[in-house]
C-alpha cells in the first residue's frame, strides 16, 4: 500500500517538473485578463449611471459644452430642489410608495395561499390547474391589454389606485417559486401537525412560512422592484 | 392527507388567485380571440347596445394588420432588434459569467456592479442613453456633439448623427441594440451565474487532472453542462425580444423613431399601442394575436433546437 503511494508521489513529482516556464506564466497572464475583462465590461455597464448622477449636478451651460467635463465644475444640487418643487416629485414618490406597498403585500398573500394549495393539499385537478398556471406564464402580456383597459372601464377603476394594483396581483411566477420551495419542506411536518391537531392554516403561517422565508424575500424584492 | 370532505377548503386557498387570473387573465384571452374575430367592432357602439346584431365574424382584422401602414416596418425591426441582440447578449453575459465564476477577490463587488441595470427603470436610463448619443445643432453650428460622439472623436474618427432629425436607420438600431443588450445582461449574468456555482466541482479536476486546454474546458464541459440555463435564457430572451417597446419609448419617445421620421422604429407591441388609442379593438385584438402566433411559433423551434443540443 505505502509502496503504491509512494509510486504515485514520484509520479506526481515528475509530473510538477513537467510543468514549462510558459505555462508557470500563463496562468496569472490568464488572470490579469479576466479581470482585465471584467472590469471593461464593468466600466460600460456603469458609465450610464455615472453619466447620468454628474449630468444632475451640472449646470445647463456645463452639460452642453462642447467638450463634456467628466467632473461638474461646480456642484449643482438645485436641479434636485428644482425638481421637487416644479415636478411634483413628492406625489410621485408617494404614488410609487403606496402601490408597491400595497401590491407587494397583497400579492404576497395570495401567493403564499395559493403555493401552499398547490404544495400541500389534495384535491381533484390539481394537477391540471397547475399545467393551466403554467401555461399562462407563455402568453404575451400584451395579449391582455386590450380587455383589461375595457375591465377596468366597466369597474369604474380609470384613474385611481386600484387600477395599478389588482389586475397585477397574481404572478404565476411567483407561485411557481413558493410552491417548488413548499415541496422541499418535508412531508413530516405537516404529518406531525395534523396528529397535533393544528389546522391548515395554523400550520401555514407557525411552520412553512418562516421555513420559506428567503423565498418570500426575494418575492418582496422582486415585486417591490417591478411595482 | 385531508380527506377528501375539505376538499373546498384547498378551494378557498385557491380562491383569490383564480378569481383575480378569471377576470384579467382567462377572460382576455378569450375576449381578444372574440374581438379579432369580429368585423367592424366599435366599442362605442358595443357599450350603447346598438347595431350589436350587425357585427359579424370574420378575417376582416388579419387582413387589416397585414395591411397596417407600418405594419412589415414593425415586424422587420422587432425581427432585426430580437435577432442580434439575443445572441450577442447571452454570449457576452455567459463570458461575464465564466470570468466571474473563476475569480476569487473582488468577485461579489462585480457581482454587484453587473446587477445594477436590473434595478433600473428602462425608460429613465433609456432617456441617459439619449443623451449620451444625442447631438445639439445642425452642420458647423453643433454646440454638443455627446459623449459617445465624443469619445469616436477622440480616437480620431468621425461624428455621427445617431438619433437626432435626419438620421439614418443603422445608427438608431446601433443605439438600441447596445442599449438593449445592456438592459438584458443583469439578468442573463444572474441566471448563468447561478448555473456555473451549482456544477460539479469534479468535472472540472477530472479536466485538470487531463490538463484539458481551458478552451476545451469551456466548450466540452461547461457549455454543456450549462446548456438547460442557456437554453432558458435564450427562450425567454426571444420572448423578450418579439415584446420590444420600452427600450425604444426610452430613448426615442413615444413618436417611436427620431424626429421627423415617425413610427419608424416601431415593433409590433408598439403597433398594438398605437392603435389602441383609435379605438379599433379588432385591429389591435388581431394584432395581439399575430404577436402571439410569432412568438408561439419561434418558442417551438427553440424548444426543438435545445431538445436536440441540451443535456439535462
Amino acid at each position: 500500500m505505502s509502496e503504491n503511494n509512494n509510486k504515485i508521489k514520484v509520479m506526481h513529482d515528475r509530473n510538477m517538473q513537467h510543468i514549462t516556464l510558459a505555462q508557470r506564466l500563463l496562468k496569472p497572464l490568464m488572470t490579469a485578463g479576466t479581470y482585465l475583462f471584467l472590469s471593461v465590461m464593468a466600466l460600460i455597464v456603469l458609465f450610464p449611471f455615472y453619466w447620468m448622477i454628474i449630468s444632475s449636478l451640472k449646470t445647463l451651460t456645463e452639460y452642453q459644452l462642447n467638450i463634456p467635463t467628466f467632473w461638474p465644475k461646480e456642484i449643482m444640487l438645485s436641479n434636485y430642489t428644482e425638481a421637487f418643487s416644479t415636478g411634483n416629485l413628492g406625489r410621485l414618490f408617494f404614488n410609487t410608495a403606496y402601490v408597491g406597498i400595497v401590491s407587494t403585500i397583497l400579492s404576497l398573500v395570495i401567493t403564499i395561499l395559493t403555493a401552499f394549495a398547490l404544495a400541500r393539499l389534495e384535491f381533484k385537478g390539481k394537477n391540471a390547474l397547475f399545467a393551466a398556471l403554467l401555461a399562462t406564464m407563455m402568453i404575451p402580456g400584451e395579449l391582455f391589454t386590450i380587455t383589461n383597459y375595457q375591465t377596468v372601464n366597466t369597474f369604474n377603476w380609470m384613474n385611481t389606485y386600484t387600477v395599478l394594483i389588482v389586475p397585477f396581483l397574481v404572478s404565476v411566477f411567483y407561485i411557481y417559486l413558493l410552491r417548488q420551495n413548499f415541496l422541499q419542506i418535508p412531508n413530516e411536518l405537516y404529518l406531525a401537525a395534523k396528529v397535533d391537531g393544528t389546522s391548515d392554516f395554523k400550520y401555514l403561517w407557525k411552520v412553512m412560512v418562516p421555513l420559506a422565508l428567503p423565498t418570500l424575500i426575494s418575492i418582496t424584492i422582486l415585486k417591490m422592484m417591478g411595482a | 392527507m385531508v380527506d377528501s370532505k375539505h376538499q373546498w377548503k384547498a378551494w378557498l386557498y385557491l380562491a383569490p388567485a383564480i378569481v383575480l387570473l378569471l377576470v384579467f387573465t382567462v377572460w382576455p384571452i378569450l375576449n381578444t380571440v372574440r374581438l379579432a374575430f369580429l368585423n367592424n367592432y366599435n366599442s362605442l357602439a358595443a357599450v350603447n347596445q346598438e347595431e350589436v346584431v350587425t357585427f359579424t365574424f370574420g378575417i376582416e382584422n388579419f387582413r387589416k394588420v397585414f395591411n397596417y401602414d407600418g405594419f412589415i416596418i414593425a415586424l422587420r425591426n422587432t425581427a432585426v432588434l430580437t435577432i442580434v441582440t439575443v445572441p450577442v447578449s447571452t454570449l457576452l453575459a455567459l463570458l461575464i459569467a465564466v470570468a466571474l465564476n473563476s475569480i476569487k477577490p473582488l468577485q461579489k463587488f462585480f457581482q454587484t456592479i453587473f446587477f445594477l441595470p436590473y434595478v433600473t427603470n428602462s425608460i429613465a436610463i433609456g432617456m441617459v442613453f439619449a443623451a449620451m448619443f444625442n447631438r445639439v445643432g445642425v452642420g458647423k453650428l453643433i454646440t454638443s456633439h455627446g459623449i459617445v460622439n465624443n469619445i469616436i472623436m477622440f480616437f480620431g474618427g468621425e461624428s455621427i448623427n445617431w438619433i437626432n432629425a435626419g438620421s439614418d436607420l443603422v445608427p438608431n438600431m446601433i443605439v438600441l441594440i447596445i442599449y438593449i443588450i445592456w438592459n438584458a445582461l443583469p439578468f442573463k449574468i444572474l441566471v448563468l451565474l447561478g448555473g456555473l456555482q451549482s456544477v460539479n466541482k469534479q468535472y472540472y479536476e477530472a479536466a485538470k487532472v487531463d490538463s484539458t486546454p481551458r478552451w476545451r474546458v469551456f466548450t466540452k464541459i461547461t457549455v454543456p453542462l450549462l446548456s438547460p440555463m442557456i437554453a432558458y435564457v435564450v427562450i425567454t430572451g426571444f420572448i423578450g425580444g418579439f415584446k420590444e417597446y420600452s427600450s425604444i419609448v426610452g430613448i426615442f419617445g413615444d413618436q417611436m423613431g427620431p424626429p421627423g421620421a415617425k413610427g419608424s422604429l416601431n415593433t409590433i407591441v408598439g403597433m398594438i399601442y398605437d392603435v389602441l388609442p383609435k379605438q379599433d379593438y379588432g385591429l389591435a385584438s388581431a394584432a395581439a394575436l399575430v404577436l402571439f402566433a410569432i412568438i408561439f411559433v419561434v418558442t417551438m423551434i427553440n424548444m426543438q433546437v435545445s431538445k436536440k443540443r441540451v443535456h439535462y
